[in-house]
């Protein structure tokens, strides 16, 4: 078994024990894609009543390498308004990139943060220049060099 | 000049290496770079030590790696003296402080903690990096926890098994190419994954990458050092030019493998034009290609039997091969006119004002401007290409000509010297014609278009020359012209050189933008 799938598969093994609040496990067929779903706990009026659905990709290389993480629509699934996530679903968060990914990270613990993320945040809108970067953006999400000028948001 | 002592302030402070060498004998070439005169350091650039350096040339030094390497080592040691740590620690000290060795010590002095918390040195017990089993574990990264497992952590603690760690370090090296700033794989730990450890944890070819790496980031993070762009080429180039310096002088420096570049912005050598005009211009180019690019075709028709002429060779003068009819490739006229009335060819009349009023004249007028200079410049850079070409041929040549005329290989060396001023001339002809673009008349442009033509005319004469076949080249007196011609050329290119630069340094130039 490779060193992927042993870790993926303690993983999971403790996802079907228990999951944190808010968050829920839809399908995990093998070890390359999972589909979550995560809601915001407190009452944040963007947020409110309303469920977003998270992509995980992994490669041979999981946990070293970081999961390619992105929100998916889907017709009850939107994608989560906030400055730092485009509406293609791709986040531009530092724990993802390889500068600011730790391999004692996991798929509970970026849901958690995510969840936070979303928590934390008062701004209705979507990234600048997400309408140019959704329209022309050809490469994957651990490609884009996303600049983490401002991680307070 | 106060120009020359605003070169001088530029570069007279901060940064040691340049002003342990600053006794310079000669401070009027002092300005731009460094002196060569290092006893210790052979390996710099001597070529033309005898010849006064020329109002376009600069100072500047070639390390081979192992030059580098050695400057990393002597700071390493210098610092594991004064600050009496170990030399792992100091190496990452100095990474920090991205080669600053005053500061670091200064630093170190006032808040030694301080700095080693934030290089990721954090509070340090005693003793080597080692392997070990510990008992109860279990490992973060892999989740396994089976008895007998081997495992590493640095100071800070974080321990996590061997094979995790080494896979972190694989992924780090090999995949991201990071080495200065590997930090522990804990979440928000900042230590920093020193030498001793790394070697302890990766294998032979990675601790090798590792090391190559760790070179990499002393030569960028050095602003006088840059590393030379020909491909394959492991030296670095020192030259003291800053990036307020750049709008008056064009640091072109040549590498020990030959390959000459602009310090200022690692595209080939551009001179005369300084790097501002060169990046505007190729944008420009880039721009404007579609309109651009039907004229630079590689093809075009016989004026006269419109039959289709493939320029082969670097000469503007072309004979079509069906109706023998002679003609200026650049601008398709008559060759028996050029000769000596070249300047036509290589000099755009501005239209008259009149015209220009009409706005749809104007820009009509805009893009023939743009597309006379673009013709030229993008005629020389294929020209150079294919100059280039021949010069391989050459060789066959200068093989065939020794059989031929029963001369030595030296003596046939002139062809090699003729193909090297051919470049060299064309890819500063090239670029006279995008400074010409951007140029604003003032009283000095005649004397530039003067140079110009000057140059181009020479480059034109000993391209055809240089394009003869064997039979004719065996003649004794063609020799000799080749040769005259050749160092002609060299000197019309100084010249044109030495006044561009000249009045580069002095703000002398008039422009049509802003740089
Ligand atoms: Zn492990
Ligand atoms: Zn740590
Ligand atoms: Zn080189
Ligand atoms: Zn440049
Ligand atoms: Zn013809
Ligand atoms: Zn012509």
């Amino acid at each position: 078994m490779s060193f992927a799938n042993k870790r993926l598969g303690k993983e999971l093994a403790k996802i079907h024990g228990s999951l944190p609040p808010g968050i829920t496990l839809v399908t995990a067929d093998g070890f390359q894609e999972w589909l979550l779903d995560i809601q915001v706990l407190d009452a944040n009026p963007i947020y409110m009543n309303k469920t977003f659905r998270l992509k995980f990709k992994f490669s041979t290389s999981y946990p070293i390498e970081p999961p390619e993480v992105t929100f998916t629509q889907q017709p009850d699934r939107p994608i989560p308004m906030h400055p730092h996530i485009y509406s293609n679903g791709i986040i531009c968060l530092d724990l993802l990139g390889q500068q600011g990914w730790s391999p004692v990270q996991n798929v509970e613990s970026i849901c958690m943060s995510l969840q936070s993320m979303l928590t934390g945040n008062t701004k209705n809108e979507r990234p600048e220049g997400d309408a140019a970067f959704v329209a022309s953006n050809r490469r994957r999400p651990r490609d884009i060099d996303f600049y983490y000028h401002d991680n307070t948001v | 000049m106060d120009s020359e002592d605003d070169f001088m302030s530029g570069l007279s402070s901060d940064d040691d290496m340049l002003d342990d060498q600053s006794d310079n004998d000669d401070e009027s070439v002092a300005e731009f770079g460094i002196d060569e005169s290092d006893p210790e350091l052979d390996f710099s650039h001597k070529k033309d030590t005898k010849k006064k350096k020329t109002s376009f040339e600069i100072n500047f030094k070639v390390y081979k790696p192992e030059d580098i390497q050695r400057q990393q080592d002597d700071l390493i040691d210098e610092v594991n003296m004064i600050l009496d740590i170990r030399k792992e620690d100091a190496a990452i000290l100095l990474r920090h402080f991205r080669w600053n060795k005053e500061r670091l010590i200064e630093d170190y002095m006032d808040r030694p903690k301080k700095v080693l918390e934030a290089a990721g040195l954090g509070p340090s017990t005693t003793g080597p990096p080692k392997l070990e089993v510990v008992p109860d574990f279990m490992c973060d990264i892999c989740c396994e926890d089976e008895p007998g497992l081997k495992s590493f952590a640095m100071k800070c603690g974080h321990r996590f098994c061997a094979s995790c760690y080494n896979q972190y370090l694989v992924q780090k090296i090999k995949e991201e190419g990071e080495a200065a700033r590997i930090q522990c794989p804990a979440d928000g730990c900042n230590r920093i994954i020193d030498a001793k450890s790394l070697d302890l944890l990766v294998a032979a070819d990675l601790q090798q990458r590792y090391h190559e790496l760790l070179t990499r980031t002393y030569v960028e993070d050095k602003e006088h050092l840059k590393w030379c762009p020909a491909p394959d080429c492991p030296n670095a180039i020192e030259c003291g030019i800053k990036k307020k310096d750049l709008i008056r002088v064009v640091p072109t420096v040549a590498c020990g493998c030959d390959y000459k570049f602009c310090f200022g912005c690692i595209l080939a050598d551009h001179q005369p034009a300084p790097c501002e005009l060169v990046k505007r211009w190729l944008k420009k180019c880039a721009d404007d290609s579609e309109t651009a690019n039907w004229i630079s075709a590689h093809t075009k028709e016989c004026p006269k039997c419109n039959s289709t002429i493939e320029k082969n060779g670097g000469c503007n003068h072309m004979t079509c091969r069906k109706c023998k009819h002679e003609f200026c490739w650049m601008c398709m006229g008559l060759w028996s006119e050029h000769g000596t009335s070249w300047y036509n060819c290589n000099r755009f009349e501005e239209k008259s004002s009149s015209d220009a009023r009409d706005a749809q004249t104007k820009s009509r007028v805009s893009l023939q401007r743009y597309l006379h200079y673009y013709n030229r410049y993008a005629n020389h850079e294929q020209s150079a290409k294919l100059d280039k070409d021949i010069f391989i041929k050459t060789e066959k040549k200068m093989v065939q000509l020794q059989s031929a005329s029963g001369m030595s290989w030296i003596e046939v060396q002139y062809l090699n010297a003729a193909s090297h001023a051919l470049q060299e001339c064309r890819q500063t002809l090239k670029w006279t014609y995008a400074f010409a673009f951007y140029l604003a008349r003032n009283n000095m442009t005649e004397m530039f278009e003067d140079n110009q033509k000057d140059l181009e005319m020479a480059v034109e004469a000993l391209s055809e020359m240089f394009e003869k076949n064997v039979n004719e080249l065996s003649e004794p007196k063609l020799k000799v012209d080749i040769m005259d011609k050749t160092s002609y050329c060299s000197k019309r290119r100084d010249k044109i050189l030495e006044h561009t630069a000249e009045n580069l340094a002095n703000g002398g130039w008039s422009w049509s933008v802003d740089f």
